[in-house]
């Protein structure tokens, strides 16, 4: 597991695509915290609005090579002749891009940090803030890694990606919309609201648990995904 | 070593491979022969794990690769027909990655990245990115990859193909010495390098085996001159009359007359004695020249097409 994380991730690094996504996510980030500053305020929840927006784009593309590379390239068989379990391959790949997003999240602490020096933003909040966008990406990164290991072609694996993040962004909307049992369901499933829950700075367990049971489901999946495909592959 | 039994595989109603048995010793090189298409691959890559079969059982070292697939897969190296390499590693890294994802123990891996490098000869371009090297050398490192952890059992999917005459010979010089100790199935479509290699060959098509038997056994056909053509020039029945006082010839036949004084014929002799010298011989001491001479038997090409065609017209 350990031995699949490291080299897909310093892969990530090794090729320009890392570079380029964490870059433009600062780029981003960084023109909406300066009108952040000059509006003179020390909040920083819009900063997260944004991240979260941002991820839909972004972790699509991070993670579209997760399995698709390998099948292209021909190293699945590799993995998959390798002493190792279906699980630790998953999870392997699940932390390689992981670790990316967490690098390129840390990137984004310059920006309280800034604000604690002109002001006085509330730490427990922006904590808060930060536990709830790095759980829901763990659940965005399981679910773009699900998507890669359904397809062979890379951008269909990100337009998967894409196409189930953005539902998950718009599951309230669509649970407005519907009512009833349907509705209540949605809710349920929605990531946002409890996403909305640790930027209000509620700091709450089950949600965390919640999440978590996201990630491990479209771990899952993925195994079977690719237990599948070696029934019916040539 | 490897137990393969009643192995079928199935997409729908095509059956690339259809009810394979065979088991490889410990120590034996096992070639795999047939045309493209015939269910090499497909084989290969079940008993490596990689895929499922659709029946049947494969057993590696007494493990049964489906229901012990970590214990199995320890001990097979598996180079399929493209090398498995990661392009953006150098051979360095790629080597290491391997021997993590093959739990090599780190104290080990030192001297058997070393020995491994010597033997493939890829010590010199150890610190060069993969995607940059030849063909050639991409193989090697392939090889490389499936040795590490010096597992029991080799399987190559097509070890020579892509490779220039003298690399070939390399690669087959390469195989025959692991062969000292290791276990190796060895793929291929090319006659040749197989009889040249390999212990015993499995002829495979459209899935099912068509022989088994060693190259010795297959190729003993070859030089079997127990019934051949021979076109000779000079007058029909004085020839007769002097082939028939040759020893062991037990029967004569004349097939067709090409030219003026130039006939053919067929000839069977006793299966253990070589009637060509006699032959030429008592032709010579009467002065009538042999033109031809061919065996009538199936060289290992013609088994190996007539196996494979007959099955067409089965169809």
């Amino acid at each position: 597991m350990l031995a699949i994380m490291k080299r897909d991730f310093r892969s990530y690094f090794n090729s320009p695509i890392a570079y380029v996504l964490i870059g433009l996510f600062i780029f981003i980030m960084s023109i909406l915290f300066m009108g952040t500053i000059r509006n003179g305020t020390a909040e920083f929840s819009s900063g997260f609005a944004t991240m979260n927006t941002l991820l839909l784009f972004i972790l699509p593309i991070l993670s579209m090579r997760a399995f698709t590379e390998d099948k292209k390239q021909g190293t699945e068989v590799l993995l998959l002749t390798s002493p190792n379990k279906l699980v630790s391959i998953v999870a392997g790949k699940f932390l390689a891009v992981y670790a990316v997003f967490l690098v390129m999240t840390a990137f984004t602490l310059v920006y309280p940090i800034i604000l604690s020096i002109f002001g006085k933003p509330e730490g427990l909040l922006i904590l808060s803030s930060y536990v709830g966008f790095i759980f829901y990406g763990a659940v965005a990164v399981a679910l773009c890694v699900f998507a890669s290991a359904l397809t062979e072609n890379q951008i269909v694996a990100a337009v998967i990606g894409f196409v189930s993040l953005f539902f998950l962004m718009v599951i309230d909307y669509l649970a407005s919309l519907t009512g009833g049992f349907l509705g209540k369901v949605l809710t349920w499933l929605s990531l946002n609201q409890r996403y909305q829950d640790f930027s209000q700075g509620m700091f709450d367990l089950t949600s965390i648990i919640f999440m978590l049971s996201f990630v491990v489901a479209f771990g899952y999946f993925t195994v079977r995904v690719l237990e599948r495909k070696r029934w019916s592959q040539g | 070593m490897i137990e393969i039994t009643n192995l079928t595989k199935s997409y729908g109603k095509n059956k690339a491979v259809d009810d394979v048995t065979f088991t490889v010793e410990k120590g034996e090189i096992l070639g795999f022969l047939g045309p493209n298409g015939a269910g090499k691959t497909t084989t290969m890559n079940i008993l490596t794990g990689f895929i499922s079969s659709s029946s049947g059982t494969v057993k590696i070292d007494g493990f049964d690769i489906l229901e012990k697939p970590e214990e199995a897969k320890k001990r097979i190296g598996y180079l399929p027909e493209q090398p498995p390499l990661y392009m953006d590693m150098t051979v360095n890294e790629y080597l290491d990655f391997c021997a993590d994802l093959k739990f090599v123990k780190k104290k080990d891996w030192k001297a058997q990245k070393v020995d491994i490098m010597e033997l493939v000869k890829i010590s010199h371009v150890s610190h060069r990115l993969v995607k940059n090297l030849s063909k050639g050398y991409k193989q090697r490192v392939g090889l490389a990859q499936a040795l590490v952890g010096t597992p029991d059992v080799l399987v190559l999917d097509e070890p020579t193909v892509g490779l220039d005459p003298k690399q070939i010979i390399e690669i087959r010089k390469l195989i025959k010495a692991l062969g000292k100790n290791h276990t190796i199935i060895l793929s291929s479509h090319i006659l040749p390098e197989v009889s040249a290699v390999c212990d015993r060959v499995v002829i495979i098509n459209k899935g099912k085996i068509a022989a088994i038997d060693t190259p010795e056994n297959l190729s003993k056909k070859l030089s079997d001159f127990s019934r051949f053509t021979i076109t000779i020039a000079g007058p029909e029945s004085r020839v007769r009359a002097a082939l028939q006082e040759v020893y062991g010839i037990k029967y004569l036949e004349t097939q067709s007359g090409s030219a003026k004084d130039e006939f053919s014929y067929i000839v069977e002799a006793d299966k253990d004695l070589d009637v060509r010298k006699p032959i030429f011989n008592k032709l010579a001491e009467h002065g009538y020249p042999i033109l031809e001479l061919k065996s009538l038997s199936l060289s290992l090409e013609d088994i190996f097409l007539q196996l494979t065609t007959t099955e067409t017209k089965e169809d």
